[in-house]
């Protein structure tokens, strides 16, 4: 009917849908402050108001929502970790994601593809072996498969023993699944609008009050607000914001570059990991090929991208897919990682009383996000740390009680 | 690709140098408590800006101090460690005094 649409396309009452509500202005006082309004301040947002009935809150972000690291990372889902702290948490993000979707009435796209952890030493194959006893003893669904399995799996990666690193087996990840980012971010931030909570984009957070030990407020380039408690869900920029608050944290910020190729015909069944080439890749519901790296050498606060990184990346692709040498690469870009020693997140209590943190996100945010949104704020409703968040807490470090998820957590190593 | 300019080698592309973090002053192991050590071995100052790090050059072995801002990925100069460190540090274990 293209009359009726050209009516619908020029009405003056152009029902236009308004995802999120205009900026309000900032009012004096909130019970909740969140500063940083990517997946997981909004998550912690959507779960004080919807769980806890605390809508009180008001969402701070410097850029626009879900601008950030929530935007930039590869959307890959899974919670097949070393250890076992680490298994449990990442395993109820991972259930809480496979029902976002009915959870919003809005969805993700979440995919479920299957997640191959390649081994090309006896090494590799000794940890996914490890990894695979850990996941299943925790109820996850990992285990070792072997080249012919693998063939059957993922037809056209290359398994040939003339390979510079020929494949000797893989940990494969059945519940591995992608999701679209943004959607996630938006979902969360949606539906904890629709219950009251403020969203504050274009934001940014100068100085946080503090009087006796405690938490009394917050300074933004619009204003002072009193606030009875903080979470800080700013991964990137953990240390500068937490230095505000007057502690240090034992992370280091360290871009993280990722690219895609040009869309393609679907071929690629899984998603696609190999510790020892230091990459990951998987394909998008558009056909693009999203591919990452090891985080970069060295420390930065900048998300520009490297002619290295392509060129290192691209080197290890074509050794597991020779056939995409032809393949266009169509846009590359950096987020800024909360790296840290264990290669565990820190989330939890800090020197300041009512100050909730939510950092340490190295490469390992976003699929986190529903159960740290979740945890946090049950942590800050209840006052008391949830058992599943516990060991994440920032005095690990000093009590040297470390998480060691280095082995899964990541590929640069 | 991207040049450090190596003390001891000239410029040289970035990928043969590793990074060794910030340089911070140590306490002595042997007289500071559990919790100043592990501040000095975790915790991070990670600050936005330019800061004194230490650098390595894996072909020769060689480590050095650069000056470089965070922010910009400018490198302010580089120069030997011996220009910060003019004493040699003895790590030996604790002596029956407590000292080294």
């Amino acid at each position: 009917m293209p009359f009726g649409l050209l009516k619908y396309g020029f009405s003056r009452t152009y029902p236009v849908w308004r995802q999120f509500p205009p900026r309000p202005d900032l009012k004096p006082s909130y019970d909740v402050v969140i500063i940083g309004g990517g997946g997981h301040g909004l998550a912690a947002a959507y779960h004080l108001s919807r769980y806890h009935g605390i809508t009180s809150v008001a969402v701070l972000d410097k850029g626009y929502l879900g601008g950030g690291n929530t935007a930039r990372n590869t959307a890959i889902i899974r919670s097949n970790y070393l250890t076992p702290e680490g298994v449990a948490f990442y395993d109820e993000a991972l259930r809480l994601f496979q029902g976002l979707s009915h959870e919003f009435d809005f969805n993700i796209l979440y995919s479920e593809r299957g997640h191959l952890t390649l081994a090309h030493t006896d090494a590799a194959i000794r940890t996914s072996r490890w990894r695979a006893e850990v996941n299943t003893h925790l109820g996850v669904e990992s285990r070792l498969v072997f080249p012919d399995e693998i063939a059957r799996i993922e037809p056209t990666l290359d398994l040939s023993r003339e390979a510079r690193y020929p494949v000797l087996g893989a940990l494969y990840h059945v519940p591995g699944a992608v999701a679209r980012h943004d959607a996630v971010a938006w979902g969360y931030g949606i539906r904890a609008a629709e219950r009251g909570v403020e969203l504050h984009p274009m934001t940014e957070v100068t100085g946080i009050e503090q009087a006796d030990g405690r938490v009394t407020g917050v300074v933004t380039d619009r204003g002072t607000i009193k606030c009875g408690a903080v979470i800080q869900a700013v991964a990137g920029m953990s240390s500068v914001v937490a230095g505000m608050a007057g502690f240090k944290l034992p992370i280091r910020s360290i871009p993280l570059q990722a690219c895609v190729s040009q869309p393609l015909k679907p071929f690629l069944n899984t998603i696609v990991v190999s510790g020892s080439l230091h990459i990951y890749i998987s394909q998008s519901s558009r056909g693009e090929l999203v591919m990452g790296s090891a985080s970069d050498p060295y420390v930065l606060y900048s998300t520009r991208s490297s002619l290295e990184f392509t060129e290192g990346l691209m080197g290890h692709i074509l050794e597991l897919f020779p056939f995409l040498g032809d393949v266009k690469l169509m846009r590359q870009w950096a987020g800024i990682t909360d790296m840290t020693p264990d290669f565990a997140p820190v989330m939890g209590t800090t020197p300041l009383d009512g100050y909730y943190i939510d950092a340490g996100w190295g490469t390992w945010g976003f699929k986190a996000t529903p159960a740290c949104g979740k945890n946090m704020a049950e942590l800050v409703a209840t006052g008391k740390v949830p058992d599943m968040i516990a060991p994440f807490t920032l005095e690990r470090f000093h009590k040297f009680r470390m998480l060691g998820e280095k082995g899964a957590a990541s590929v640069g190593h | 690709m991207k040049i450090l300019n190596c003390p001891l080698n000239g410029p040289r592309n970035i990928s043969e140098f590793v990074y060794g973090g910030e340089v911070t002053e140590m306490p002595d192991p042997n007289a500071c408590s559990d919790a100043e050590w592990a501040d000095y071995v975790l915790m991070e100052n990670n600050t936005a800006g330019v800061i004194r790090e230490w650098w390595y050059h894996a072909a020769t072995a060689y480590w050095f101090v650069a000056e470089r801002n965070t922010v910009t990925d400018e490198v302010v100069r580089t120069y030997p460690a011996g220009a910060l460190f003019k004493e040699r540090v003895a790590f030996g274990p604790p002596t029956e005094e407590g000292g080294r």
